[in-house]
């Protein structure tokens, strides 16, 4: 008997008992759907960090006041009493001194109330200068950026971010309008282009909620009280991300040498890398992502589990069938390979439906859940594969038993 | 496992003995599976006269002990007897005579525990499983009380299962079972279910299957037992016209009308047979 003959008797035999067949394929299905369904969040989320860094830009450091350390806590007043002035960052953006630090951008930082005629929006005002867009690798919608004439003339201009501007004029053009920002009326000159929402550590808590000043304006206006040239933030990009370390160290010396710090450890700034904290963020993500492909690990082998016990029940329910073949002059090998082919027929179809069903949810639950579900190609023909391989391991036990049986006993049984 | 082979026969295969119409000698080739039963020394053709034509069965001295726990029972306690090519044998016997467990030796599906069982010449009381079902499968043709066909298979489907087993070609199998079913009066009835036809028709269907792979033995175990008297006188009539036709028929029956169908009838109690076995009405 060859293997299409074997095939075709085991497919006869699937299909002769559709419900009980179906309820088994329907185990297997959850099981292949489930790990298609974490994997492909767990790599969703991958690359969703990714793009996140490269929008964030990969080269990316933040200098912010203050540091800890082990010994004395923390050192300087963490944002309060700022250390960092707008002279850091004009050093910092010395070619000489600093050559692998491509562009600087000093910012301020605040939370004010937003009021455009009847809308009214609390968000994070930045007071920052030109080489913001370029640090932050952000474009325009509309309208244009700050520009220096901006700063030397503390002119009263803002640019929204996408959210904002839609909170704050709904459909309407904002360009060219006036937002009252803590009681001081600002024009509208520019529109932030959307980044998508950002996982919560990055900097700013929705880098498409936010008003963007001149750093000037801001000191002048909204951060009153305040040393006019301390800012909240130096953001320095690298020139490329293979300088990103040279582009540190350059920072770090410069700055340890303009506040007159001579151990690393009194440093009064903490440098930090965006990658960094998208990197732990990971981390988190492949934690879950292990927990749950776990659970769909398990879920897997209860449905391989299902395909021994129905082979199991199978076998004795067809004891007389599988006499009679013996009578008939099939061999034990012969009546083995005819349930190791059931057991597989039914994991084949498991996994090809499973792969379906993890494929359509991966299109169907990201609109529900804000997770994107990526399922590759090699996700998905690995699983059907992983689905064969269940029914054929958990198929061995039923076709080696039923091809033990001794031909007398199966055909006297009623 | 397929073989060329497309239909299976006996003779193809070289391990037959003389077919009926053989007068004069034949000539029996010896191999490790077939030993000369005359004891003629290897290599050498042993001319055999017609009146020792090689048995088709050969039992000698068969026990067979089944143990239950401690307690021991002897289903068959030193049975002898011999048939030859052609004849028509009913076993007759009451349940527990050990009429079962002589159809399972003689049909291959068990072995003997003692005593020596010869099927067409080849010792099978030493054979592994796999070479049983080998034998099982090119020379012995069931027939069941029960009928034993898969319900989910159509009639040519059930007929054409000993020819899948042996390998055969699909076309030379289909060919095959509608040829079987043919011959069984069942040529209208090849796609039916074997829930869609009668007892009787069932019947048939499973006398096909046991003719398909033209086996030097028929065993028909109760064949008429689960039918009424007209199903019943029907499968006997075929029964009849295989036996005329040339076939070896051994039918295992309580029932002494269904017996006397049979040339020759051969008591079992006890586990022994108690009707002289020598007598015996040859071909038909």
């Amino acid at each position: 008997m060859n293997l299409v003959e074997t095939f075709r008797t085991g497919l006869d035999a699937v299909l002769s008992h559709r419900l009980r067949s179906s309820l088994t394929v329907l185990g297997i299905m959850i099981g292949i759907s489930a790990v298609i369904l974490t994997v492909g969040l767990g790599e969703g989320a991958q690359a969703q960090v990714g793009s996140e860094i490269s929008a964030l830009g990969a080269n990316l450091l933040t200098v912010t006041p203050g540091s800890t350390t082990s010994t004395s806590g923390i050192r300087g007043g963490f944002g309060t009493a700022s250390t960092l002035t707008v002279g850091d960052a004009a050093a910092l953006a010395s070619k000489v001194v600093a050559p692998d630090i491509g562009a600087v951008a000093p910012a301020t930082s605040t939370t004010a109330s937003l009021v455009a005629g009847t809308s009214n929006w609390t968000t994070t005002v930045v007071g920052t200068d030109p080489s913001w867009l370029t640090v932050r690798g952000r474009t325009m919608t509309e309208g244009r950026f700050i520009v220096s004439h901006d700063l030397a003339t503390r002119a009263e201009v803002v640019v929204l971010g996408a959210t904002t501007a839609q909170e704050l004029f709904s459909f309407r053009d904002p360009v060219g309008q006036t937002v009252d920002i803590a009681g001081q009326p600002m024009l509208v000159i520019g529109v932030l282009n959307t980044v998508g929402s950002s996982s919560s550590s990055s900097t700013v808590a929705n880098p498409d909620d936010q008003a963007i000043v001149p750093l000037t304006t801001a000191a002048a206006l909204l951060t009153s009280g305040a040393d006019r040239n301390s800012v909240s933030s130096i953001l320095i990009q690298a020139t490329s991300s293979s300088t990103l370390s040279a582009a540190y160290q350059e920072a770090n010396a410069e700055l340890l040498s303009l506040h007159g710090i001579t151990t690393a450890t009194d440093a009064d700034f903490t440098i930090t890398s965006e990658a960094q904290v998208l990197a732990a963020d990971t981390a988190v993500d492949r934690t879950l992502t292990v927990l749950l492909g776990g659970i769909a690990a398990i879920s897997l082998l209860v449905g391989g589990i299902g395909v021994m016990n129905i082979m199991l029940v199978s076998v004795t329910e067809r004891i007389r069938e599988i006499g009679l073949r013996k009578a008939l002059g099939a061999t034990p090998r012969v009546i083995r390979r005819q349930f190791l082919v059931e057991a597989s027929v039914l994991g084949t179809v498991g996994g090809v439906l499973g792969a379906l069903l993890g494929i359509i949810g991966a299109e169907v639950l990201p609109h529900l859940i804000s997770d994107p579900i990526t399922v590759s190609p090699v996700a998905a023909i690995g699983a059907i594969a992983v689905a064969i391989l269940i029914g054929i391991i958990f198929g061995v036990y039923p076709a080696s038993r039923a091809a033990k049986l001794p031909p007398i006993d199966a055909l006297r049984s009623e | 496992m397929s073989k060329p082979d497309d239909d299976g026969s006996p003779e193809e295969s070289g391990q037959m003995g003389p077919s009926l119409d053989d007068t004069g000698p034949v000539w029996i080739e010896p191999t490790a599976s077939h030993p000369v039963v005359d004891g003629g020394p290897p290599g050498v053709y042993s001319p055999v006269r017609p009146g020792q034509r090689q048995p088709v069965i050969d039992v000698v001295d068969v026990w067979k002990t089944y143990r239950n726990g401690t307690l021991e029972v002897d289903a068959l306690r030193g049975v002898s007897f011999t048939i030859d090519p052609g004849e028509y044998v009913a076993i007759m016997g009451p349940s527990g005579s050990g009429k079962s467990t002589l159809m399972h030796i003689l049909g291959c599906l068990d072995i003997p525990t003692s005593g020596e069982f010869r099927l067409a010449g080849d010792d099978v009381s030493t054979m592994s499983e796999e070479e049983l079902a080998h034998v099982r499968n090119k020379r012995i043709g069931f027939v069941f009380q029960q009928f034993n066909l898969l319900s989910s298979l159509s009639a040519w489907r059930n007929v054409e299962l000993p020819l899948l087993y042996a390998g055969v070609e699909r076309t030379a199998r289909k060919r095959r079972a509608l040829e079987a079913l043919e011959r069984v009066g069942l040529a209208d009835r090849v796609d039916h279910r074997p829930g869609e036809l009668s007892g009787g028709q069932q019947q048939r269907v499973a006398v096909a299957r046991a003719l398909v792979t033209d086996p030097d033995l028929i065993l028909a175990d109760e064949p008429t037992g689960n039918l009424d008297s007209v199903s019943a006188r029907d499968v006997m009539d075929l029964l009849d016209e295989l036996h005329r036709s040339g076939r070896t028929i051994v039918l295992i029956t309580h029932d002494a009308e269904v017996a006397e169908a049979a040339g020759r009838a051969m008591r079992i109690r006890d586990g022994q047979i108690t009707t002289p076995v020598t007598s015996g009405s040859g071909p038909a």
